[in-house]
C-alpha cells in the first residue's frame, strides 16, 4: 500500500524525528511512504476559535493534496479528529462534501492505521523501560482509540506498561486555549503530569505532539521527571 | 463570590474579566482545588458502580435522549397537553416569558395567599430568576430547606453546583456556621449537623404560608409534577403549607408517566452515582375532597426566559433535554479548577457554558465557550446524550460571526492565506524556527502567556520537509 504522510504543521517544525518514526514503521511493515509537500496545516487552529470560513479553506486545501491518496496516515489523534470528523461537519452542503467524506475515510491516526487498518500489534520493538500512556482527548473521543495504543505498546519487548490514577484527564493544552485561559490550561498540566508522574514511569506515550508539548512544558518548568515520547519513537526503535 | 446578579454585567467585557481574574485566583488556591476535587473522588467510583448494574448503559443513554428528543421537539403539543391535564388535577399553570414576569407572577401569588413566610426546596429555576432576592426585597421571609441550598443561603452565596451546592465547604465550616446563626455546639459529626438543620426546619415547615419547589418533569399525559430529592424536605415544602408554587423552565415536559422509568434512575446515576434517589415524588394537584393533607393551592410556573430561542437553533435544540443531573461538571477539569463561582452564572460548568450565552446573550458571555479544551469529557457523561463540547464550538463560531474580535479575525485572515500557500507556510515555517530562541528572548503576548508557567523546547536544526527531502535523497 502506499501510505501518504499527514505531517501536522508542529510536528514539521518542532517534532520532525515522529515524522520520519512513523515512516520506518510504516516502511518496515513493506508499505511505501510518500510525503506531499504541498500540505500545510489541518486547519484546526482556526476551526477551534470558531473562524470557520478559514478553517475551510485550509481545509480544502488539504482536500486538493490528498486527492487521491490510498490512504492517509498521521502521528497526531487532534488533527486527524479534524479531517475524519470536523473536515466533513465544516464542509457538509457545499461540493467539497465528497471529497471530505471521501478523504475521512482514508485518514487515520498512527497507532490507529496498524492495528485497526493493518491489523497490526507487534512491529518488533524493544524498549527496556517503564512507560504510561497518556491518551489524547480528541483520539480518545473523537476517534475512539483506548486500546488500540495500549495493545502496541504490550507487544513491545521489555515494556512495562502501567496507568496513572487520571487516566481521561485533559492534558489542557486544547490549541489557543493554552493561551488564552493560561492559568486553567497550566492547572490541568499540573494535575495530569502530576498523575502521570505518580506511576513512578521513565517515560510518557502520547500519540499527540501538541499534549508532549504541553506535559513536557509544564514538567521542565518544575524541574520534574519524567519526559513524554511519542508512540512512533518507540515502535521504530530511534528513542534514545 | 459575584455570581448570580439579577442584571447583566454592566461595561462590556466585565464578564470576561471577571472569569479570568477569579480563575487566576482560582487556580492559586491549591487546597481548595484539591479538596473539590477528593469531593468528588466518591462520585466517580458509586457512579461506575451503578452504570454497571445497568444491563447497557449505552443503550439506556439512547432510550433517556429519545424521551427528551421527542417532548422537546414537540414542547408546542406536549405543553398544553400538560396543561390540560394539570388544570384537571386541580393546579394552575401560569406561563412566564422571563424572570420579571415569573417573579411577578410569584409575588401576586404570594400576596393573594396573604403569605408571610415561605419555605422553599431546592430549584435552580428560581436562581436563573433571582427570586429570593426579589422576596426579601418585598419583606417575605424565606427559607431554603435543602440542606445544601440553607447552607449557601446562611453563607450569601450562591450554589457553587447544581447539584451539590455547598460541595466546597469543609464540614467544620458548616459546624462554625451553624454554631453562629443557630447557636448550636460545634460537632464533627455529618448526621448531627443534619439533624441541626432538620431540627431548625421543622417548624419553619409548619409556620410557612407557602411551599416553592422546582421540578424534575413534567409529565404531560397525567399532568403530574415530578420532584428528585434525597432529603424529604421536598415533599414537607410541598405538603405542608398552604399553598404550593412549583416553578420550572418548559423544557421539563416529557410525554409519558413510563419516560420516568428509565430518566429517574439515569438521573441519580449520572449525577450522583446513586442507584435512585431517596425520594421521587409525583405531585398531581392539591388537596382532594376528604384528602388528610397537602396544599390548598397548586401553582405551576412556567418559564421561557429565552428557551424558545434555543428551540429555534436546530444545530443545539438538544441542550434544552437537560436534565441538571450535573455529571457533566463532576467530570469536567474547567469546573474542577476554577471551581464553580468563577462561571458567574447559574448553570456552573460545560452545560452552563453551553447554554448561558443563550440564555444571557451570546457577545457577553461567549469567553465561557472558549475556556474549555474541548476534551469532550461532559459529551460522554451526559446520560441524555447532549452533544456538549461540539455546541461550544457552535457558540464560538457563531460570535465569529457576530461579534469578531478584530485583532483575531486579522490574525485568522492571515494565517489561512499563508496555510493555503505550501512555499509561504513552508517560509513561515522557517521563520518561525530561527526566531524562536529570540522570541522567547523577547516574550510576544502570546508566547509569554505560554512562558509563563511552561517551557519550549529549542527549534530543532531543521524542519520535517528537509529532513523527509535529505531522506530521499
Ligand atoms: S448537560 Fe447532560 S450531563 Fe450536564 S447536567 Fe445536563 S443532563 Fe447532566
Amino acid at each position: 500500500m502506499t501510505i501518504s504522510l499527514f505531517i501536522p504543521c508542529f510536528v514539521d517544525q518542532m517534532t520532525p524525528q515522529v515524522g520520519l518514526a512513523v515512516a520506518t514503521v510504516l516502511e518496515r511493515l513493506g508499505h511505501t511512504v510518500e510525503f506531499r509537500p504541498a500540505q500545510t496545516c489541518c486547519g484546526q487552529p482556526s476551526f477551534n476559535a470558531g473562524y470557520q470560513d478559514e478553517a475551510r479553506a485550509v481545509a480544502i486545501h488539504a482536500l486538493e493534496v490528498f486527492a487521491g491518496a490510498e490512504a492517509v496516515v498521521g502521528p497526531s489523534g487532534s488533527c486527524v479528529a479534524m479531517m475524519r470528523v470536523f473536515y466533513p461537519e465544516l464542509l457538509a452542503g457545499t461540493p467539497h462534501e465528497t471529497a471530505a467524506l471521501d478523504l475521512a475515510a482514508r485518514t487515520f491516526e498512527f497507532g490507529e492505521f496498524l492495528v485497526r487498518k493493518l491489523g497490526v500489534t507487534d512491529v518488533g520493538a524493544r524498549f527496556p523501560h517503564r512507560v504510561t500512556y497518556h491518551d489524547g482527548c480528541h483520539g480518545l473521543r473523537e476517534l475512539r482509540l483506548r486500546e488500540e495504543p495500549r495493545q502496541l505498546l504490550r507487544a513491545v519487548r521489555d515494556l512495562e506498561l502501567v496507568e496513572c490514577d487520571e487516566p481521561e484527564s485533559c492534558c489542557g493544552f486544547g490549541g489557543l486555549f493554552s493561551v488564552k485561559f493560561p492559568m486553567v490550561s497550566t492547572a490541568m498540566a499540573e494535575v495530569k503530569a502530576g498523575s502521570l508522574a505518580r506511576t513512578d514511569c521513565d517515560y510518557i506515550v502520547s500519540s499527540d505532539p501538541s499534549c508532549q508539548l504541553q506535559l513536557d512544558g509544564w514538567l521542565s518548568r518544575q524541574g520534574k521527571r519524567p519526559r513524554t515520547i511519542h508512540l512512533a519513537e518507540i515502535l521504530a526503535g530511534t528513542a534514545s | 463570590m459575584t455570581a448570580a446578579l439579577p442584571s447583566s454585567p454592566p461595561a462590556a467585557g466585565a464578564a470576561k474579566r471577571q472569569f479570568l481574574h477569579d480563575a487566576a485566583e482560582h487556580v492559586r488556591d491549591v487546597g481548595h482545588r484539591e479538596f473539590v476535587r477528593r469531593a468528588l473522588g466518591g462520585y466517580y467510583t458509586s457512579r461506575d458502580t451503578q452504570k454497571a448494574r445497568y444491563r447497557d448503559w449505552e443503550q439506556a443513554r439512547d432510550a433517556a435522549s429519545m424521551a427528551k428528543w421527542s417532548a422537546v421537539n414537540r414542547l408546542d403539543e406536549l405543553l398544553p397537553r400538560f396543561e390540560a391535564a394539570f388544570t384537571a388535577n386541580g393546579g394552575q399553570v401560569h406561563w412566564a416569558r422571563d424572570a420579571e414576569e415569573a417573579r411577578r407572577i410569584v409575588l401576586e401569588l404570594l400576596a393573594t395567599a396573604k403569605a408571610k413566610a415561605v419555605i422553599k426546596s431546592k430549584c435552580m429555576t428560581s436562581e436563573e430568576i433571582h427570586l429570593n432576592q426579589a422576596l426579601e426585597a418585598d419583606g417575605y421571609g424565606v427559607v431554603e430547606s435543602d440542606l445544601g441550598e440553607f447552607i449557601q443561603q446562611l453563607r450569601g452565596e450562591p450554589p457553587y453546583h447544581f447539584v451539590f451546592p455547598c460541595m466546597h465547604v469543609r464540614r467544620d465550616e458548616i459546624s462554625d456556621l451553624f454554631g453562629q446563626h443557630l447557636g448550636t455546639p460545634p460537632t464533627d459529626s455529618p448526621e448531627e449537623l443534619t439533624m441541626i438543620a432538620r431540627r431548625h426546619m421543622r417548624r419553619l415547615y409548619v409556620d410557612a404560608d407557602v411551599g416553592i419547589t422546582g421540578a424534575n418533569f413534567l409529565v404531560a399525559e397525567t399532568g403530574q409534577i415530578s420532584i428528585t430529592e434525597n432529603e424529604g424536605n421536598a415533599r414537607l415544602t410541598a405538603a405542608l403549607p398552604r399553598m404550593h408554587i412549583a416553578i420550572a423552565g418548559i423544557e421539563k415536559v416529557v410525554e409519558r408517566l413510563d419516560d420516568l422509568a428509565v430518566l429517574l434512575p439515569m438521573l441519580a446515576t449520572a449525577g450522583a452515582g446513586q442507584p435512585m434517589t431517596c425520594y421521587n415524588t409525583l405531585y398531581a394537584g392539591p388537596r382532594r375532597e376528604g384528602e388528610a393533607d397537602g396544599p390548598e393551592e397548586m401553582h405551576l410556573v412556567l418559564l421561557d426566559n429565552s428557551r424558545t430561542a434555543l428551540l429555534a437553533d436546530a444545530e443545539q435544540r438538544d441542550a434544552l433535554h437537560c436534565i441538571r443531573c450535573g455529571a457533566c461538571l463532576n467530570v469536567c477539569p474547567i469546573f474542577k479548577n476554577v471551581g464553580g463561582f468563577t462561571y458567574g452564572t447559574t448553570y456552573q460548568g460545560p452545560i452552563g457554558s453551553v447554554i448561558t450565552p443563550h440564555l444571557r446573550g451570546l457577545k457577553e458571555w461567549n469567553h465561557l465557550s472558549g475556556a474549555s479544551s474541548l476534551c469532550g469529557a461532559c459529551t460522554d457523561a451526559c446520560p441524555v446524550r447532549i452533544d456538549i463540547h461540539h455546541h461550544l464550538l457552535h457558540n464560538r463560531r457563531n460570535a465569529a460571526r457576530s461579534s469578531p474580535d478584530r485583532l483575531e479575525r486579522i490574525g485568522q485572515k492571515l494565517f489561512a492565506a499563508v496555510a493555503r500557500r505550501p512555499w509561504l507556510f513552508a517560509t513561515g515555517g522557517w521563520l518561525f524556527r530561527k526566531t524562536l530562541g529570540l522570541a522567547k528572548a523577547i516574550r510576544p503576548p502570546v508566547l509569554s502567556a505560554w512562558l509563563a508557567t511552561r517551557d519550549l523546547p529549542p527549534a530543532p536544526a531543521q524542519s520535517f520537509r528537509a529532513a523527509w527531502k535529505r531522506r530521499q535523497r
